[in-house]
């Protein structure tokens, strides 16, 4: 199935993405025990997208013995397996075996069953009530309006009012609640005019179906309460999907780490038993879990989540590690020095939490809105039944009439506005592979005059790329790139894979020296490839670029440039850029030659090196106080403050957890050249919001003298409460047709993949 | 008079079965996973039975 092919590439690429190794500890800690010997266990599967994806998987799993169930779910890029425990059975068999089929699997937390989502169960069963109840309600009135006589009405009012007591009762418990949790605290939210009038509806319609009178108002209570709750369905259901997705990268991070006991034993522990003095193994490819240094063991790691540093670092016995780093080089054993959550990355956690974002102070439209809208409508209605009631003395028409004033202005098309455009624009963003976390930062998004980005791993691919061979000729590269294959280094697995042509020989005695290079034996000659000191050469590798050394018997030979690679997408992406917003400004935390490098093939003058997370911070709070709307691009940890405190931000979906979590907006695809569209669209639903208040607005000013007057009939109510929210819905439909922007085509991963081999 | 006195609980009596088959369908999981279900319609091996 050739649809199925960026699955099998993204298993290969596995081992690039320095991805946490998933062991048997992590699989059962995070696993729920169903008691009867057997467990249950989430991977997250994020390549799956066909038919013939979840049959593979499946059929795959089904092969274990021990596996009872093996689900994939495509909406949630999940597999669910239950399998009954045995002693001689591994858990990482199950990774395994989706690996084999050809995915990427991940451990996702397990979750509790209390903790699952129960507002959506909520909302979704509330929906189906008061619909029931509306199209039911809706066929009563419908012949009651076409003229039905008196005993007739009664019966039908009295009918009506039998479903709609216990579905308002059902339905709208979600509006009471929020109302009088707004009222308690003397706020007034959307909810309460909301709930007030359709509270006051059926009391009514309650006490005129009692007197035998002309009107009710059920069906318009009810139908109310059914469009309001389809706003709210999909306001969640929206907030979900983003969530479960970013919930879906967050099993990337380490579980717990391996510890090692005076006997030389290994024990598996969680990250919040790890204690002070504790001896930890890291193996390669594995992320640093809390603060320590090594005692055992050498190699490099890889900073650039870290501070943003894009040459790998050595270390060796004594060196500091910092949480979040990854570990390039061979295992090391390291003491904990400060417990998880005093760790680096707690630090910025908390940092974080400081960073008091301008986002803080922000207050949605649609509250914004309410705010104005609520008390207008509540003395309206007041002078409406005082008006009636001064001016001839009919008290309970004057109140009859008020209550008809609530119900008409109800903000049932206010309510809809705001929420269906995010929605729609929530699905579009979704399409072409960005997360939105809420509502709010799409209108916080088409606020934005100016951009800030960071370097590594965000502009660039944070990892390295073959450049240019600087001394030596076309065998000496030939040699350099077969002792490469021999290494598992960044460099070298670049050189490696940028000459898969070359012919392959026999080495003997292969030696990894940690943190400096490998070596090997080829016909009594002694072969290096690694650090200058490693190969007697003289280090000249600075200027942003780094560089590999060959030496054969201690002589050096020749030498190889390596840069830190731009993602294919940003050059095009700056050019773009430049026509929507007034400013770009890159802020790294790297050495200043890379930083300039990157700036100069950009063409970006506004370019900050060197910078720790609180100066970044600081240049936010800088660019702000000069009126600047944010939008801030990073993926490392250090931007994780900054990300926090931007007026928007978002992050590529290889980024840290913390700065992932921190971010508005994820690129699930892992490209950035989306960020433009972004931006048009949410310009574009900042309008459709507009146009929506518009509608409304122009709806009431029809609306609102009628019910003053007294002719708001409840056929009056019902037809322009529908008009109003299906008009405010069509116009929220208009964002999923492109107007201006051409629809930008992405290519799969397999393209992306030959850029780094050219 | 009288036949609306057979019809209307007839036509209630429809309106909530249709009901409670949606709130069985939702408890039995058939919405846990809308684009599956979509999926796996195309392919005869597979099983096409909500999860549980």
């Amino acid at each position: 199935m050739s649809c199925c092919a960026p699955g099998i590439e993204a298993a290969n690429e596995l081992a690039d993405k320095g991805q946490s190794k998933i062991d048997n500890e992590s699989i059962i800690a995070g696993s729920i025990d169903l008691k009867d010997g057997r467990r249950q266990v989430e991977l997250a599967v994020p390549d799956v997208h066909c038919a013939a994806c979840m049959r593979s998987i499946e059929s795959e799993l089904s092969k274990l013995e021990l596996v009872e169930l093996g689900r994939v779910n495509l909406s949630t890029k999940r597999v669910k397996v239950i399998w009954r425990t045995q002693n001689d059975f591994a858990p990482t068999e199950l990774v395994d075996v989706v690996n084999k089929a050809g995915y990427r699997a991940m451990l996702l937390e397990a979750e509790d069953e209390n903790a699952k989502d129960k507002t959506f169960g909520q909302l979704v069963r509330a929906l189906a009530v008061s619909g029931f109840a509306a199209i039911n309600i809706m066929l009563f009135s419908i012949s009651i309006w076409s003229g039905a006589d008196a005993s007739t009405r009664d019966l039908f009012h009295w009918i009506s009012a039998l479903i709609a007591i216990p579905a308002v009762a059902f339905a709208g418990q979600h509006f009471f609640r929020s109302a009088f949790g707004a009222l308690k605290v003397g706020r007034l939210n959307m909810d309460v005019p909301i709930s007030l009038a359709v509270i006051l509806a059926l009391g009514l319609s309650v006490f005129e179906t009692a007197n035998s009178g002309e009107h009710a108002y059920f069906d318009a209570s009810v139908t109310l309460l059914f469009f309001l709750l389809i706003g709210r369905t999909l306001d969640h259901l929206m907030r979900e999907r983003a969530r479960s997705a970013v919930r879906n990268l967050a099993s990337l991070a380490p579980r717990g780490a391996l510890q090692r006991l005076e006997d030389g034993n290994h024990q598996f522990i969680k990250l919040n038993q790890i204690e002070v003095g504790m001896q930890l193994d890291v193996g390669a490819g594995e992320r640093i879990p809390v603060d320590g240094v090594v005692t055992k063991g050498q190699g490099e790691i890889d900073l650039s989540l870290v501070t943003g540093e894009s040459a790998p670092e050595p270390i060796e016995k004594g060196s500091v590690l910092l949480a979040g780093a990854t570990n390039l080089s061979g295992l090391i054993t390291m003491q904990v020095q400060k417990p998880a959550h005093e760790s680096f990355l707690a630090r910025m956690v908390s940092m974080m939490e400081a960073a008091e974002g301008s986002r803080a102070g922000y207050k949605r439209i649609a509250d914004r809105a309410a705010e104005i809208y609520a008390p207008v409508v509540h003395v309206l209605a007041l002078v409406t039944f005082l008006g009636w009631g001064l001016y001839n003395g009919d008290w309970h028409h004057a109140l009859v009439t008020a209550i008809a004033v609530l119900i008409i202005t109800c903000p049932c098309a206010l309510a809809l506005a705001v929420p269906i455009v995010h929605v729609v624009a929530a699905g579009r963003l979704f399409e072409q592979g960005m997360m939105m976390r809420d509502g709010a930062a799409l209108e916080r998004l088409a606020e934005i005059d100016y951009v800030a980005f960071d370097k590594t791993g965000t502009l660039t691919q944070g990892k390295p790329r073959f450049v240019e061979m600087i001394k030596g000729a076309q065998s000496e590269l030939e040699m350099a790139v077969r002792l490469a294959r021999l290494s598992n280094h960044p460099f070298s697995k670049t050189l490696a894979s940028a000459h898969k042509d070359v012919s392959a020989i026999d080495f003997d005695e292969v030696k990894e020296v940690g943190g400096q290079g490998v070596e090997a034996n080829c016909a009594g000659d002694v072969w290096r490839l690694g650090r200058a000191q490693f190969c007697g050469a003289q280090d000249a590798g600075e200027e942003g670029l780094s560089r590999v050394y060959l030496s054969k018997n201690g002589e050096y030979l020749a030498s190889f440039e390596f840069e830190d690679q731009l993602r294919p997408e940003v050059p095009t992406l700056m050019e773009r850029l430049r026509g929507k917003v007034s400013g770009i400004v890159l802020l790294s935390g790297d050495r200043k030659a890379p930083v300039q490098l990157v700036a100069k093939q950009l063409g970006l003058s506004d370019v900050h090196w060197g910078l720790t997370p609180q100066d970044k911070l600081n240049q936010l709070t800088a660019l702000e106080a000069a009126q600047h709307r944010v939008l801030m691009v990073g993926d490392g940890i250090n931007d994780a403050p900054s990300l926090q405190a931007a007026y928007v931000s978002m992050a590529p979906s290889s980024a840290a957890d913390v700065g992932r979590n921190a971010a508005d907006f994820v690129l699930t695809r892992d490209r950035l050249d989306q960020i433009p569209f972004a931006l048009t669209l949410a310009k574009r639903a900042a309008n459709a919001v507009k146009q929506n208040f518009g509608l409304a607005i122009a709806y009431n000013m029809v609306a609102i003298p009628l019910a003053i007057m007294g002719f708001a009939t409840p056929l009056v109510a019902s037809i322009a409460m529908s008009t109003s929210s299906i008009l405010v819905t069509l116009n929220a439909l208009r964002l999923r047709i492109d107007a201006k922007e051409r629809k930008i085509d992405v290519p799969r991963s397999s393209e992306q993949k030959v850029m780094p081999a050219e | 008079m009288t036949p609306l006195l057979i019809i209307i609980p007839i036509v209630l009596l429809v309106g909530v079965l249709a009901l409670v088959a949606f709130m069985w369908s939702m408890r039995s999981g058939q919405y846990e996973d809308m684009d599956g279900a979509a999926q796996r319609i195309l392919d005869d091996s597979a099983d096409d039975h909500p999860p549980k």
